[in-house]
């Protein structure tokens, strides 16, 4: 299989998210970066399908230069390639993301041949536009099912189809894509390895292809970033023993839930 | 949520393994009325404790660090928060083999358990390390892992129930001071938090990493940077999971890859001290809600890291198919000389600092800084080298922390020579002759901020003509040369001019002066005008605080000069006990005063020829210091003649203004040629003159934890003034012969087992018997020796150390412990080997 | 026209779509244009009553065998295709899963901007712009954004806006719109659905009991699985738990996880990091139960008990026997 994961270089969550000075940025001094979580559980299941059914696995980032650092940090878990369609570093809106991504694609396809499957996150854990997966696969003719948390492939059957899982309340939806497709997935779909140590040297060799992109601005721009305001609530403090007890059952009599 | 109290006897700052624990010992120690803040939550408030890879290495070559060290284990232990892991420092390179065998030296000095292992029995208690590339190792089965947050959570409920109150997220946004009670002084008056002020005596700043941004507060400054130090876990290994516990095997030292490898359950930490220096501003760590993991538990910089990941592969193999799940640029503190800050803060009375301090060390330190608050000065140990007020000026800006902390992070797994010299930093502070030294070839040691001749490449031809031999073994000659033997015969035979500038000179004046410096000095200071004496000045307790030299210059004046290492430390103390009354007034005039000494048989000729001055006994007696006019070479320059000598032969202190030092030095330079003046270094002066005679020195033979008598300085009689520490003084005396003795001893062949002659360095090598026991008195003392140097005028290596008195007798046969190997020393006795009846001071 | 593309699963409308129901009343009285709705794939007389009761003024319904089941490609073509028909001034959806990916489906096919989880939105006032305020980091940060566009195509922020029905309900015109689909598109459709529980789902349930990493192990959530079953809840768990693997995935509340609207969420031995909270956050209620009074959750929270939870939840369990007893 060729599978090409894109990902996106996000400030680490996991904290307190402070804007810079000027409102535009985020300020991830405090941070450092990571691969957007959806991204990076997608790598996963895309080096998991690899392991399973062989082939390669691509990473593709739209980003600054340091954004190499998630594509090596990718082929330390495993993915084959990594290619970077470098930005200068400002955001970019989700129309030209998708318009520069879709462009490398057809650009690494035509060097080498389709994907057999394209993988992105369900939405990237700053920005969350919830738009780019879905633009670049309709721009590329690929059917695409956002929301996934269970990937099977199966290349017996015609052309090859993926059998895709996307959770609902209790259970399930269960989606069968003709290959090529592309999936939006979400965490969960797995729990995604660390790198090894030999993975993380091995990651240093890596070879990065660098496109660039001349895509124009879509309608969407950012004024600024802000913090929501805080609501101070005023915590009641039924006790400081299991004997507050009977106090918990009172506040669950009068919300009606016992 | 939480509320502060508006009073307080002492507010600690910081809920770190310090902080916890010094509350604790406080409370243990009786006091009451402590308030404990963190502007972190509890148990793990986001300081360098909670990402602490919790293991102590008991041994280290220096004394204060070792044995706090050790004091700290068995703390740990008695909360039963610990267990014995072993640990094993592993050589692969010869140079580190050597460096084991120090180890082993200092492990014996100390007590503690250690074996030198071949490479098959590093395996058989690691099995997964490569021992193809290990030549040796270090085994130390009583290597502990703690645990240091249940040990803080313990030590604060010990004072929780002792009514201290502690306040989790509550952040100190000011420290208030106000002046007084002298000018110049400041006092600590109230801590201003986020949710409220406290009135307080007292207050500790026990805030790790951060404790610098609050010393600021009080403009005062506890010199340490937050530094990084990476860790990577690594895991999961089967053979690590297997043994059901957080740690089955041996800590492993990687020390030439300055990593260490350490079990954590099923995993295996791997942390380095081999990275660039990577340092924080306080002001730029994170908040706790800013971090993903906590303030100082950094994001992980991988690059940084590579190189440590592919030594710890070569080491162990199964580490390289390890996941890293949890890697961190954790924080700590450095500081600018690698010891920690305890004690007083000098700009600020009743601020406290209990600073850069580790997870290793930490129950022993705040320890030791409650028992300084309590009893004014620490019982543990003698902590001189972790006292806060030795900083100078210089060396309290973030230029000098940044620079040296830069310089000694790396060799935190180093191999460091006792004479180890900084390459950063230099020149901070140098004496007239500079320029002049230089042009001699001086070699400079650098004392504190302070640069000193320690030879000059310009007496080189003093080593053939004494016939001086070098050393073969090029660690013994590391930090050395011939050249200084040289100088030391050419003194003995001629004359030797040392500069003395770096001395710190204090004046106090005013009409309690007199009554105030017999306060600080255990000899009687209130002598006539023109007399020096020579004093110690004791703790409370009865031990060593400094000892210097005290001149009377006028009825209302007293000069103090102190050597450099202790100046601030002595200035401090100065300041700290004066009257409040207004009597007295201190001065540091170190910048105004330069000094030279020459000394020698020719010595008298020398300054004779500068001055009409009377210099025979009767006109310039021993000990008296003369005011004279020195014709230099057309120009007079006022100057006073103090007649005293550290290196065993005649001679004087000449002490002038600075602005005279370079036409005096000329002066003395072009009359001394014809009596063989040479200039002389520190060598001389510090070590070989200075043990030939069997002087003293504080911070080596003197220290809190030894009195006057054993240190052998006690005279017939006690002076009527009170002084401090006079009462425990009596008490000693009263209770007869001390137990122990402060003797010189000559090390009767020096050839090792490789048939090389070797030179003990004065770096805490043990005196055993003569069937290889360590010697220790009541206390626990161990005989080690406290300096070492050549005694070129009486042809032995010379070491000092204290004895029990049935050992201190001359002629005893003993053994010193170099390297690991056992050499035949003799008690040669309490005083000079050189000139035992001072017949050439008296000459 | 504002036009809302109903969220609904099988006829079932989504809480998400009242929402965007809500939301798209204001804004449809700030336009100045009129509510209107559009329902793919169902034809549904209760509806189009429910959207009425929101205040839509007509609802279009658009079905075809290709819509027989939800698909996102099929519906956002059919959504787009309906729209170029009505050329809405702007369209609206849920901010749910289903709501952003219909309405990006919708944007490709337009080609237009479409701005995803607004929590206020400023008409076009005759400078040719909108402006808006969105979520970024699932609602941690907020987004001032300008948006240049014919059509601005929009989602609300899911559970930024209650799901509050007008104040008079309309009876809607309903317009069944004919659309060209090709039956490819229903390669995207639901193919099957696997039930693995009956019963109240997290994002549902009444009441929720949350563990943390103080729960300290998977075999410790016996007691938190007790009292949600005596509840008639569900157990949920922060991210350390996942990551700790001591509850699948699926349990996880957050921000990669599911954001949950109980009743009352009891929070036990957890500290409520960011990302917990921005799942936690739309509760009714919440009490924390911690032995950290200064605990983000505590903070937070409208009750706390400063207590172990290993003993705090059993003596809530055994409270409830006895006076049910």
């Amino acid at each position: 299989m060729r599978i090409l994961c894109c990902v996106k270089r996000v400030a680490a969550p996991g904290a307190k998210i402070n804007v810079t000075a000027d409102g535009l940025a985020v300020d991830a001094s405090h941070l450092g970066f990571a691969t957007s979580p959806h991204e990076e559980c997608g790598v996963e299941e895309a080096v998991q399908l690899t392991e399973r059914h062989g082939g390669e696995v691509t990473v593709l980032t739209l980003g600054p230069a340091e954004a190499a650092e998630q594509l090596r940090y990718a082929a330390s878990v495993g993915a084959h390639h990594g290619v970077l369609v470098a930005t200068d570093g400002s955001a970019w809106d989700p129309q030209r993301t998708a318009a520069a991504l879709t462009e490398a694609i057809l650009e690494l396809e035509a060097a080498d041949g389709p994907f057999d499957l394209l993988v992105f996150g369900n939405e990237s854990a700053d920005s969350g536009g919830f738009q780019v997966g879905v633009r670049v696969a309709y721009a590329l003719g690929r059917p695409i099912v956002n929301g996934i948390k269970g990937i099977e492939v199966d290349l017996e059957n015609g052309g090859g189809v993926v059998r895709a899982r996307r959770e609902i309340d209790g259970g399930f939806e269960v989606y069968e894509l003709p290959m090529p497709a592309a999936v939006g997935v979400k965490e969960g779909i797995n729990l995604p390895r660390y790198p090894t140590m030999r993975g993380r040297l091995a990651s240093k060799k890596l070879e990065i292809a660098e496109l660039n992109s001349d895509a124009e601005p879509g309608g969407q721009s950012l004024v600024r970033l802000h913090r929501p305001r805080e609501t101070v609530t005023e915590t009641e403090i039924l006790g400081n023993s299991p004997e507050a007890a009977a106090a918990v059952v009172d506040v669950l009599e009068e919300l009606g839930v016992l | 949520m939480a509320d502060v109290p508006e009073k307080a006897k002492c507010v600690v700052i910081g809920a770190g393994i310090v902080g916890n624990c010094l509350v604790g010992h406080l409370t243990k120690l009786g006091w009451t009325d402590l308030v404990l803040l963190d502007k972190g939550p509890l148990p793990n408030p986001g300081g360098s404790t909670g990402h602490a890879s919790n293991f102590i290495f008991p041994v280290d070559h220096n004394k204060e660090m070792c044995l706090l060290g050790e004091q700290s284990a068995n703390q740990y232990r008695d909360l039963g928060l610990s267990v014995d892991s072993g640990g094993i420092e592993v050589a692969r390179t010869q140079e580190r083999v050597d460096e084991l065998k120090r180890r082993m030296t200092s492990a014996t000095a100390w007590g503690i358990e250690a074996h030198l292992l071949t490479p098959d029995e590093v395996k058989e208690l690691v099995p997964f390390v490569n021992t193809d590339i290990v030549l040796e190792g270090f085994y130390c089965p009583t290597v502990s892992v703690v645990d240091s947050l249940e040990t803080g959570t313990q030590m604060r409920n010990v004072a929780v129930n002792g009514g201290c109150h502690v306040a989790a997220n509550t952040e100190v946004l000011d420290i208030i001071t106000e002046d007084g009670p002298n000018p110049g002084d400041r006092t600590v008056k109230a801590v201003v938090t986020d949710k409220g002020t406290i009135e307080t005596e007292y207050v500790v700043i026990a805030c790790g990493v951060w404790s610098n941004r609050v010393a600021n507060m009080a403009d005062a400054y506890i010199p340490l940077v937050p530094a990084v130090h990476q860790m990577a876990d690594v895991g999961p290994l089967d053979i690590l999971a297997e043994t059901n516990n957080e740690i089955g095997y041996p800590i492993v030292r990687d020390m030439d890859t300055f990593c260490y490898e350490r079990q954590s359950a099923g995993s295996m930490e791997v942390g380095s001290y081999a990275h660039r220096p990577i340092f924080h501003h306080p002001d730029d760590i994170p908040s706790n809600e800013e971090s993903a993991l906590s303030p100082t538990e950094m994001p992980f910089t991988p690059d940084d890291f590579d190189e440590q990941m592919e030594q710890a592969i070569e080491l162990m193999d199964m580490l390289g198919d390890a996941e890293i799940k949890y890697a961190i640029n954790g924080l700590l503190s450095l500081t600018p000389d690698a010891m920690p800050c305890l004690g007083e803060l000098p700009e600020v009375r009743n601020l406290w600092s209990a600073a850069a301090i580790w997870v290793k060390e930490g129950p022993g330190m705040a320890q030791v800084v409650a028992e300084w608050m309590t009893f004014g000065y620490p019982r543990v140990i003698d902590v001189h080298g972790a006292d806060v007020s030795r900083f100078y000026p210089e060396e309290r800006g973030d230029d000098h922390i940044w620079a040296r902390s830069a310089e000694h992070f790396n060799k935190t797994y180093g191999i460091v020579h006792p004479q180890e010299q900084w390459e950063s930093r230099r020149n901070l502070r140098v004496s007239p002759y500079f320029s002049r030294q230089q042009d001699l070839g001086a070699d400079f040691f650098q004392a504190r901020t302070w640069e000193r001749p320690q030879w000059f490449e310009s007496n080189a031809d003093l080593v053939d003509r004494y016939e001086v031999e070098g050393r073969e073994v090029e660690w013994d000659a590391r930090w050395w040369s011939p050249i200084t033997v040289a100088e030391h015969l050419n003194l003995r035979e001629n004359c030797g001019m040392v500069d003395l500038s770096a001395f710190q000179v204090f004046e106090l004046t005013g009409p309690g002066a007199v009554a105030y410096a017999d306060y600080l000095a255990v000899n009687k200071v209130d002598v006539p005008v023109g007399r020096s004496i020579y004093t110690p000045w004791l703790t409370p307790d009865g031990g060593f605080h400094s000892d210097l030299t005290m001149m009377r210059m006028g009825e209302e004046r007293v000069r103090i000069v102190t050597g450099v290492f202790d100046g601030g430390r002595d200035e401090f103390w100065a300041r700290r006990h004066m009257p409040v009354d207004g009597s007295v007034s201190f001065a540091n005039i170190t910048d105004q005063i330069t000094t030279l000494g020459v000394w020698g048989p020719n010595a008298p000729h020398v300054i004779g020829a500068l001055t009409s001055q009377d210099l025979s006994q009767a006109g310039s007696p021993y000990g008296s210091l003369v005011d004279v006019e020195l014709n230099c070479g057309g120009r007079t320059i006022e100057a006073v003649l103090f007649r005293i000598s550290y290196v065993g032969d005649t001679g004087w202190e000449i002490y002038a203004a600075w602005d005279d030092g370079p036409v005096l030095w000329d002066a003395l330079m072009a009359v001394g040629a014809d009596y063989g003046l040479r200039p002389t270094g520190g060598g001389v002066y510090g070590t070989s003159g200075r043990l030939e005679k069997g002087y003293r020195l504080m911070g080596a033979e003197l220290e809190s934890e030894y009195n006057p008598l054993e240190a052998g300085l006690a005279r017939p009689k006690v002076k009527a003034a009170p002084f401090i520490g006079k009462e425990p003084y009596q008490a000693a005396r009263e209770m007869g012969d001390p137990e122990v003795s402060m003797c010189v001893l000559t090390v009767e062949d020096l050839t090792d087992s490789q048939g090389r002659k070797r030179y003990m360095q004065g770096g805490n090598e043990p005196i055993l018997t003569q069937d290889g026991q360590r010697i220790t008195d009541s206390h626990g003392r161990v005989s080690r020796v406290t300096t070492a140097g050549p005694g070129p005028s009486v042809d032995r290596h010379l070491l000092m150390a204290y004895l029990p008195a049935e050992l201190a007798q001359p002629g005893t046969d003993l053994q010193v412990m170099y390297m690991n190997e056992l050499f035949p020393v003799k008690v040669a006795g309490t005083g000079a080997v050189f000139d035992p009846d001072d017949t050439r001071l008296r000459s | 026209m504002l036009l809302v593309v109903l969220e609904h699963d099988r006829g079932a409308m989504d809480e998400a779509a009242r929402e965007a129901l809500n939301f798209g009343r204001g804004l449809a009285a700030q336009m100045g244009a009129p509510l209107h709705a559009a329902l793919i794939g169902a034809d549904d007389a209760d509806l189009v009553a429910e959207a009425g009761a929101f205040g839509a003024q007509a609802v279009y319904t658009v079905v075809s065998d290709v819509l027989a089941d939800f698909g996102p490609e099929a519906w956002g073509e059919a959504a787009a295709q309906l729209i170029r028909r009505l050329e809405p001034g702007a369209v609206l959806a849920g901010g749910s899963e289903r709501g952003n990916e219909i309405m990006a489906q919708i944007a490709a096919r337009l080609d237009l901007p479409m701005v995803a989880n607004c929590i206020d939105v400023q008409a076009d006032s005759g400078a040719g712009e909108w402006t808006m305020t969105r979520q970024q980091w699932g609602g941690s940060l907020l987004e001032d954004a300008l948006l240049n566009s014919e059509r601005p195509l929009l989602t609300t922020g899911l559970h930024t806006v209650a799901a509050e029905r007008a104040e008079e309900a309309v009876e809607p015109a309903t317009e069944s719109v004919e659309v060209d689909l090709d039956p490819s598109l229903a390669r995207t459709m639901v193919k099957d659905r696997v039930v693995l529980e009956a019963g109240v789902t997290l994002s549902t349930a009444p009441v929720v009991i949350g563990g943390g990493r103080g729960v300290g192990s998977a075999e410790a959530f016996a007691p938190l699985e007790d009292l949600a079953a005596m509840l008639g809840g569900r157990v949920g768990c922060s991210r350390a738990v996942t990551n700790n693997g001591w509850r699948p995935h699926s349990d996880q509340v957050g921000q990669t996880g599911t954001r949950i609207t109980p009743e009352i969420y009891i929070a036990s031995g957890i500290s409520g990091a960011i990302q917990h909270w921005v799942g936690a956050k739309a509760s009714k209620h919440i009490l924390a139960i911690n032995i950290d009074p200064e605990a983000n959750m505590v903070v937070k929270a409208d009750w706390a008990v400063i207590a172990d939870l290993h003993e705090v939840i059993p003596a809530i369990a055994e409270e409830i026997k006895r006076r049910r007893a």
